[in-house]
């Protein structure tokens, strides 16, 4: 027996539950179900612990080694035994911690996000260069969504919002929904594949 | 009723589309393969490994950011499916794999994967124990370690295949600014716009799932994916009919989907 049997055999038995639970309540399996992702929780409460340690093994590496920018993964490393520390000992309510909760972690994940608006307008820019017939399509349907939504389109041609919305409503549906269609049969056949241990690369298996 | 309501016909669609797919499988076991169209995305694989080992440059992968459960599972899954195909690529070529991961659950399964690929190829004594790396839970700082990880290693191919977010742009566009050869993929609608702007090549919805049957050029996966085809035409088939019926006002059809 491959050493790979046993997990293929649980991952089906477990499968087989969540689907049989999602669709036939009559079986009165949301106990079993809650349990096994309540495992799924405990797992991934250890997978943290895993993840730490590739941090600090990583970074305290190439502090050792003062590889480029070494300082920077000291810096990591500091905060990271620093929330540790304090949230162990005083509890994440203590001032300690949420001072670095809400003064560093939010304002830098808030400033990474609202720098999304420079990359899209960058790579915007790429995309509208009417290089080939379907980039200039993309271009013209752009222009027009982006005078829709605007005043200004408005008053230039009072169609332009109408317009902006038949192309969102009817050939952008059309085609997302192709693509969503077409994602769900796909998800549902690597499902089966996984479910059955055809496709088992994720336990760093290879072929049948 | 035994069967949840608004679920009866998605629970037997379910289990034709498992028949049919079984039927293809069985097929293939019996011999037959499937032609199944050439996904350019998959055919740059080893064009952006080569390139990075001329230049001496790592590539980056990431199997996205979204863990092992929900909605975005089944990406998570394909993301790792074709890590184990590049990490294999990666160890014959001999060039260095940098694999970047935001959900901890995530993390031991991508060090397995690529342990593995090595081991498959030969090639253990090159698998660098830092080669899968942790960056943080925050999808953000996750961004943010990406982008400076990009930089500083200058990735010669920057590869996304998985389930994204809001992130998914400021890693592509990053890669884009180092000149990094990118290929891309992911299901979500939302980000495959932003992935068809930045990146050199996309795999699209399914494509993104069929990558690692396709890749592995196993005749039985292959097969499914001949069976899910069936699937999508039988979609297409009650699409049209739906649309018809509901043109002359005969409702049956949708109303046995809504069952």
């Amino acid at each position: 027996m491959k050493s790979s049997t046993p997990v293929i055999v649980l991952t089906f038995i477990v499968g087989i539950l969540i689907i049989a639970e999602f669709f036939l309540p009559g079986l009165n399996l949301a106990n079993a179900s809650n349990e096994v992702q309540n495992w799924g929780v405990v797992i991934a409460a250890f997978a943290l612990g895993l993840a730490a340690v590739n941090l600090v093994r990583i970074h305290g590496r190439r502090i050792i080694l003062r590889r480029s920018e070494w300082w920077n993964s000291a810096l990591l490393l500091f905060f990271l035994f620093y929330m540790i520390v304090v949230g162990i000992i005083a509890g994440t309510d203590y001032i300690a911690y949420e001072f670095a909760f809400q003064n560093v972690m939010t304002p830098l994940g808030a400033t990474m996000y609202a720098m999304l608006s420079f990359w899209i307008a960058s790579a915007a820019y790429r995309a509208f260069v009417a290089r080939s017939i379907e980039a200039s399509i993309l271009l013209i349907s752009a222009a027009i969504v982006m005078l829709g939504n605007a005043p200004i389109g408005e008053a230039i041609w009072a169609r332009f919002p109408a317009l902006g919305s038949w192309i969102m409503d009817i050939p952008n549906t059309a085609a997302m929904r192709g693509i969503m269609i077409g994602a769900a049969i796909g998800a549902i056949a690597l499902g089966i594949r996984v479910m059955v241990g055809i496709e088992r690369g994720y336990l760093g298996g290879g072929n049948e | 009723m035994f069967i949840a309501s608004g679920r009866v016909f998605t629970f037997f669609m379910l289990i034709l589309l498992a028949i049919i797919i079984a039927y293809y499988i069985k097929r293939s076991r019996e011999g037959y393969v499937p032609t199944i169209r050439p996904i350019a995305g998959l055919d740059a694989i080893e064009e952006a490994v080569g390139r990075a080992t001329e230049m001496g440059r790592p590539v980056h992968y990431t199997p996205g950011i979204g863990a092992l459960n929900g909605a975005t599972a089944a990406m998570t899954f394909a993301g790792l499916e074709i890590l184990s195909v590049v990490a294999r690529t990666i160890a014959r070529y001999g060039a260095n794999l940098i694999v970047t991961i935001r959900q901890p659950t995530v993390l031991p399964l991508a060090e397995e994967v690529v342990k593995q690929a090595y081991m498959a190829e030969g090639a253990i004594e090159l698998y660098n124990p830092d080669t899968v790396r942790y960056l943080s839970q925050e999808q953000f700082a996750y961004a943010a370690g990406v982008l400076g990880l990009l930089h500083r290693e200058k990735a010669a191919a920057n590869i996304l295949l998985g389930a994204f977010w809001a992130e998914s742009l400021v890693v592509a566009e990053t890669g884009n600014s180092i000149g990094a050869i990118q290929i891309a993929g992911t299901a979500r609608l939302t980000q495959i716009p932003f992935f068809a702007a930045a990146c050199d090549y996309v795999l699209i919805g399914e494509e993104l799932y069929a990558a690692s049957a396709i890749c592995s050029k196993n005749p039985i996966k292959l097969g499914s994916i001949a069976g899910q085809d069936i699937g999508k035409i039988i979609a297409v088939g009650l699409l049209v009919c739906g649309a018809l019926l509901e043109t002359v006002g005969i409702s049956w059809l949708t109303q046995l989907l809504v069952k």
